[in-house]
């Protein structure tokens, strides 16, 4: 016998992903989902973002990783409250386990919570975590194809960073080609080049960091 | 690797179905998926046996039947297949394209044994 379903394979993290956004919503917190490879940058970008905006927002991390608490740590000395997400080998982070995280905040006395995902290019794109943006991180080191390569990443992210910018002249890196590239997949995603090493591009990426933030 | 994640959610899924209808064995499932959703159906299959042990669905038949991708675009108005992720109209040229087909994912139908 024959039974009609038509139901959504990833309903039960669509779900608790809404819940996650409404909840942060109630407290005026907006949750930023940075991804991208291992080593493109991801801490060095958020500890950047945290260090030029202190002033002006009280900040959370919550630092995926498969294991260890390497990130957490480097978080930690900068003072503010930081949750180490250990997956135990999953690839992604998914909403249910920042749904679990959050009470270890208290979100009446924070502006914005980054998640540090899990490394990599593939998986965490297609699970949705309740952020309010998300912003995906490619360093010239890794090169110019990866956009092409990896397309749902580049597809769904609100902003691209395209960091270690000060490597340039080091790598066959065709700026042109990546931003023809995330383009094509993502018509109105925002490139930004960055060094969070020298501080090239920062003000430009805090400016837009502050104008998705609601 | 993610995958696994989406395995578990099929089962999920196909279990609870199965008890509306008295816990019985469920033979196929059958599920939509977009040619861009970066799904690997071989990999979901081999995932489901292995998860699916014990429950009414064990090792059920996953069929998948691949959804194109296809752009509308919002210039020139007109459809077309896109065999990669690409939004921008084969046509016109434009890049105010929609995607409005290929990411999906979704169970459309079960086979389970008749009742008595």
């Amino acid at each position: 016998m024959e039974i009609k379903v038509v139901h959504q394979i990833m309903e039960w993290n669509e779900d608790v992903s809404n819940e996650v956004k409404e909840e942060l919503k109630s407290k005026k917190v907006c949750l930023v989902n940075v991804m991208g490879s291992p080593g493109a940058g991801k801490t060095s970008l958020i500890t950047t973002i945290i260090n030029k905006l202190g002033d002006k927002y009280r900040f959370g991390v919550i630092e995926g990783d498969i294991a260890g608490q390497i990130d957490a740590e480097k978080m930690k000395a900068l003072g503010i409250p930081v949750v180490q997400l250990n997956t135990d080998g999953a690839c992604h982070i998914e909403a249910m386990s920042i749904q679990n995280i959050l009470p270890d905040f208290n979100l009446d006395e924070l502006d914005v919570i980054f998640v540090e995902n899990i490394g990599n290019l593939v998986c965490p794109a297609e699970f949705n975590i309740g952020e309010s943006f998300r912003i995906a991180i490619l360093s010239v080191p890794e090169g110019d194809d990866k956009v092409a390569k990896y397309p749902l990443m580049f597809a769904t992210t609100d902003g691209l960073v395209l960091n270690k910018y000060d490597m340039i002249e080091y790598f066959d890196f065709d700026t042109e080609r990546v931003i023809n590239d995330a383009k094509d997949v993502n018509p109105d995603v925002k490139i930004m080049n960055v060094s969070s090493r020298t501080g090239e591009g920062v003000d430009e990426l805090c400016e837009w960091f502050c104008s998705k933030i609601k | 690797m993610h995958e696994l994640a989406v395995t578990q959610g099929i089962l999920d899924i196909a279990v609870k179905e199965a008890e509306k209808v008295g816990g019985r064995k469920v033979t196929r499932i059958s599920i939509k998926l977009g040619a861009l959703s970066g799904m690997v159906p071989a990999c979901i299959q081999e995932y489901y046996d292995i998860i699916s042990e014990d429950t009414p669905a064990y090792k059920a038949r996953l069929e998948f039947d691949i959804v194109p991708a296809v752009i509308k675009c919002n210039e020139c108005g007109s459809e077309s297949e896109i065999a990669r992720y690409r939004l921008r109209c084969p046509v016109c040229d434009a890049n105010k394209v929609e995607l409005i087909r290929g990411r999906e994912m979704y169970i459309d139908s079960m086979e389970v044994e008749d009742g008595d």
